[in-house]
């Protein structure tokens, strides 16, 4: 039992040290260093008492066995009286010992939970809408001003050292923000609009994962947030909000034909085309994303030939419409759609 | 009439009487017979083999969930089968092996341990058995139609509404729900009606047995839960078949509202279940330490707090939908609260292990098994009471890993500690011990094996209820040793199966109390008659049968030519009067017939609520047809 908590902990610091990927316990942000600093209190503490508690009970194991023959009845055990008055005073005096460590406990859970309410009242905020679909997460970054809302899918990028105030929404069933890294979860109910305030102190890539259980593809709604240096996020922003480049080669040209001539217009927009659909992910800027269908696959060429020749094998019951591309249109709308940066 | 009277213990044995109690008990017999049985035993060992049935199709389910895992990208499970899969896994494990096994322990034992002959409602009994055989049929029929529920166990709206659920899943897992829990209430009522009425002359409130204030706590707690469960299954139900908008967004109706209600049932659920196992430790730390528990009044008492705390915590599998502050200090507060109460039981079972005189069989075993187990799940039970850290592990493996540990180590290993300490009552011969203790450290390893590394997958971000997962993530090694562990556990499952056979057959006699045991189960003989005792036997301390046998009394005076019992007051439990129990019936079987047409056909057509209704009209016409007092004499 002790070799496995100490195994436990060292498991988890070289977890900690693993880098970019998601942990509960590598925080890159205030709320998610708080929480994980009370992680570390509640971790020892219990560890502490769960070793002590083991301890007690291995010590009866060195009670004398007395075997499975019969006894004659007067063998009945009865300890004395004293015993018994001293094992009173000692289980009273575990018990009352516990209500003190649960409610140290308590003070130190509420005020965690208070001051990680209460990080994000800045007044440099910056907000972001994020709504669930059944399987992808649409990303907004709001502003009172028209013209400074942007559009994205799947990625959030956020500035260093700012408090982010995340807006979420679900279009249909019940989905989980949770990028642990950065802070715990918050789910996206329908017909109601919940809120969670992120913040990153260094930059960095962090992963996030749809944690309530949303239908079939519910193991691939993953999203990431990429956390830049003010400067850098501010250029991406003023990137990111200009309508696509006008495709520059023939070949993307042709490729961009086939993306206006198909279905894909129905669901996906292309800021600068005639492609306006609200159903799926914004592509404007698919080029510069990390991953396709909710970063279910990278972003590579061929990931996503395959990707929309045979959406349903890649990522069964999701909401794309398989679309009978032709083998010459493939390579333009790949190198089309690739070059959206 | 003249109440009972006591006589000393080494009464002549009767010829007569025995053979009138024989034949008054007898079972009736055929086919239509066995569909009548209404002894305790009969029914209490019928939900024992049915949810051990279930049990093993649950193993095998989580098998095949944790082969489909054990490797980064597998394709051993689609998205859709593994989805079936976990959520049959889950209403297996909750509704259709785990609370029906301890109600069929809760049946078997409880009037042996009271003194009785039979619990207050037979009829209601069999027809309880009959409704969760129905419902366990009626989820499995769906899951071999391809129509296995598919949204999770809690089954959250909108996912289970009508939009994003089509087809029959979703009503089959709702149906499935009223089926078990009016099996549930029909147990907890008569148990209830049993413990406060049937209690042997003398066994006043502070001397039953821990065992049966654990059932009578656990039967009031599924009164006040059950309800709930029902009335959130039913939202879905009718929100799927008659289109209304209980909980349907989509229509204006309220998703939270749908949690709500499911939780106020699901929190005490987990309770209903590691109640009666507690219980169980109970009793084997008694019986093999051969002291009295420590602490009576104080175990009583923190199982009572236990059983209202557990009603007011509901709100923690909620706290990642946004809590105002004040609701979740009260929420965390009320959760840690759990822990007080069960450290209590903790502290007083370890004190009654250190001052007894332990003799370390295999159901001792267990116990020492479920400290370990049960306290490690209890700590991280304490923190996912915090808001901060619940709001990062909920939802993940952390929180499987937590309530795997609660669940086996809290009701699954006692329960394993029961059969290997009952099994000689049940079946007249004792399980092996040498292949027991194998079984036990088989379980214990491939258990924490299984469900260790679940935490640390989950602090590495790893949701539940994923079908797979990309390499890159860093999950593959932790679930490749679940996944070994997993096996591992089968391999127990597969020892402890084998030592029932090999030991029903070959093991050694048990006789009568074969541990020594102090409570008045053992004074019955292995198995017990149909009517149990011959004289119902009298409680003249809370361990009966440490009493040395000559200040033992029993009770004479009942009639034995038909099914009666002593009914006795409740608080003191003076003798008040016979009460004659009806006999065997074919009536509570038709019943059950009955309200299946009903339950199952309204899933495809709201009519047959109405044919239902009317057939059971019908049957409840002939279940409680008067009968003249001389037809109580068979």
């Amino acid at each position: 039992m002790q070799k496995r908590s100490l195994a436990l902990a060292a498991l988890l610091i070289l977890s900690s040290c693993a880098g970019h990927q998601q942990s509960v316990v590598d925080p890159a942000g205030p709320q998610a260093d708080r929480i994980a600093a009370l992680w570390w209190f509640f971790f020892w503490l219990l560890v502490a008492i769960f070793i002590i508690v083991m301890a007690f009970a291995v010590w009866t194991l060195t009670r004398p066995n007395r075997g499975l023959e019969q006894e004659p009845l007067e063998a009945r055990h009865r300890p004395s009286e004293q015993k018994e008055t001293q094992l009173r005073r000692i289980v009273t005096g575990a018990t009352v010992l516990t209500i003190i460590i649960l409610f140290v406990l308590l003070v130190f859970s509420v005020g965690t939970g208070k001051a990680v309410s209460e990080l994000g009242n800045k007044n440099n905020g910056l907000a972001i809408e994020v709504t669930g679909n059944q399987w992808w997460w649409q990303v907004q970054y709001l502003n009172s001003d028209p013209s400074q809302v942007l559009v994205d899918a799947n990625e959030i990028h956020i500035p260093v050292g700012r408090p982010v105030l995340i807006r979420l929404r679900s279009n249909d069933v019940i989905h989980s923000f949770w990028v642990p890294n950065l802070h715990g979860k918050r789910d996206l109910i329908p017909s109601r609009v919940t809120t969670e305030w992120i913040e990153a102190d260094k930059p960095g890539v962090y992963r996030g994962q749809c944690a309530e259980f949303c239908g079939l593809q519910h193991a691939h709604m993953i999203l990431y947030v990429i956390a830049e240096p003010e400067a850098k996020f501010k250029a991406w922003f003023q990137h990111a909000l200009q309508p696509a480049a006008a495709p520059s080669t023939p070949i993307t040209q042709r490729g961009q034909q086939v993306f206006l001539n198909n279905a894909c217009v129905y669901c996906h927009q292309i800021q600068g085309t005639t492609a306006s659909g609200q159903n799926g992910p914004n592509l404007t800027h698919f080029g510069s994303r990390r991953g396709i269908a909710a970063n279910t696959l990278p972003n590579t060429p061929g990931n996503l030939g395959g990707w929309i020749l045979d959406p349903q094998t890649v990522k069964p019951g999701n909401h794309m419409a398989t679309i009978a591309v032709n083998s010459q249109d493939l390579q333009p709308l790949i190198d089309y759609l690739e070059s959206l940066k | 009439m003249k109440p009972a009277q006591d006589v000393l213990p080494n009464v002549p044995t009767c010829e007569q009487d025995i053979a009138d109690l024989e034949r008054v008990w007898r079972h009736p017999r055929g086919i239509g017979g066995w569909l009548s049985y209404t002894t305790h035993q009969a029914i209490g060992m019928r939900y024992i083999v049915t949810a051990f049935v279930f049990l093993l199709a649950g193993g095998i389910e989580a098998l095949l969930m944790r082969t489909q895992l054990a490797l980064p990208n597998n394709t051993f499970l689609g998205p859709d089968r593994y989805n079936e899969i976990f959520t049959t896994h889950g209403t297996t494990m909750m509704f259709l092996f785990a609370v029906p096994m301890m109600e069929g322990f809760g049946i078997y034992l409880v009037p042996l341990m009271l003194g009785t002959r039979n619990v207050a409602f037979p009829r209601l009994n069999a027809f309880g058995y009959w409704m969760y055989l129905a419902g366990a049929l009626f989820l499995y029929w769906g899951v071999f139609t391809n129509a296995a529920p598919d949204m999770g166990w809690f089954a959250y709206t909108p996912l289970s509404g009508p939009q994003f659920t089509p087809g029959k899943r979703a009503d089959y897992w709702a149906q499935m729900i009223t089926f078990t829990e009016v099996s549930a209430m029909c147990v907890a009522a008569e148990l209830i009606a049993t413990i406060f009425k049937q209690r042997a002359p003398r066994m006043s409130l502070n001397r039953i047995p821990l065992y049966v204030w654990a059932m009578l706590i656990q039967s009031f707690m599924v009164l006040f839960a059950m309800p709930a469960v029902m009335i959130a299954s039913s939202f879905i139900l009718s929100d799927r078949t008659v289109a209304t908008h209980f909980v349907n967004p989509a229509e204006g109706g309220d998703p939270l509202l749908y949690q709500h209600v499911f939780w106020f049932f699901g929190h005490p659920e987990v309770y209903i279940i590691f109640i009666p196992a507690l219980g169980f430790v109970s009793a084997i730390v008694s019986a093999h330490t051969r002291r009295e528990v420590f602490g009576y009044t104080a175990m009583v008492l923190s199982q009572i707090a236990n059983g209202f705390i557990a009603f007011g915590l509901w709100v923690h599998h909620m706290f990642a939908t946004g809590l105002p502050q004040i609701g979740e200090a009260y929420f965390t507060a009320s959760s840690l609260m759990i822990a007080i109460t069960s450290g209590v039981q903790i502290f007083c079972w370890i004190a009654t292990l250190w001052t007894g005189r332990p003799r370390f069989t295999t159901a001792l075993h267990f116990v020492y098994g479920f400290i370990a187990i049960f306290v490690l799940g209890g700590m991280t039970g304490v923190m996912l009471a915090s808001v901060p850290l619940d709001l990062q592990v909920h939802d993940t493996f952390f929180v499987v890993a937590h309530f795997h540990y609660v669940l086996i180590g809290g009701a699954v290993f006692p329960l394993m500690g029961a059969f290997y300490h009952w099994f000689p009552k049940m079946t007249g011969r004792l399980m092996d011990e040498f292949i027991g203790k194998l079984n036990f450290w088989v379980l214990f390893i491939g258990f924490n094996l299984t469900f260790f590394p679940m935490h640390i997958l989950g602090l590495k971000g790893m949701p539940r209820r994923i079908y797979t997962y990309p390499p890159e993530a860093g999950w593959g090694p932790l679930n490749h040793l679940a996944t070994i562990g997993a096996f591992i556990l089968a391999i127990g499952g597969a020892i402890f199966l084998a030592n029932v056979f090999w030991s029903r057959k070959y093991g050694r006699i048990a006789g009568n109390n074969p541990w020594d045991a102090d409570s008045l189960e053992w004074a019955a003989a292995s198995p017990p008659a149909n009517y149990n005792f011959e004289y119902l036997p009298a409680a003249t301390s809370r361990s009966p049968l440490w009493v040395p046998p000559e200040d033992r009394t029993f009770v004479t005076g009942l009639r034995n030519d038909r099914r009666e019992v002593l009914v006795t007051t409740l608080m003191d439990a003076e003798p008040h009067h016979r009460y004659v129990l009806p006999p065997p019936s074919i009536w509570p079987f038709l019943t059950a017939v009955a309200v299946t047409i009903g339950f199952a056909g309204s899933v495809f057509n709201a009519w047959y609520v109405t044919w239902g209704s009317i057939l059971t009209g019908i049957c409840l016409i002939g279940w409680f047809w008067p009968r003249r007092p001389l037809e109580l004499e068979p």
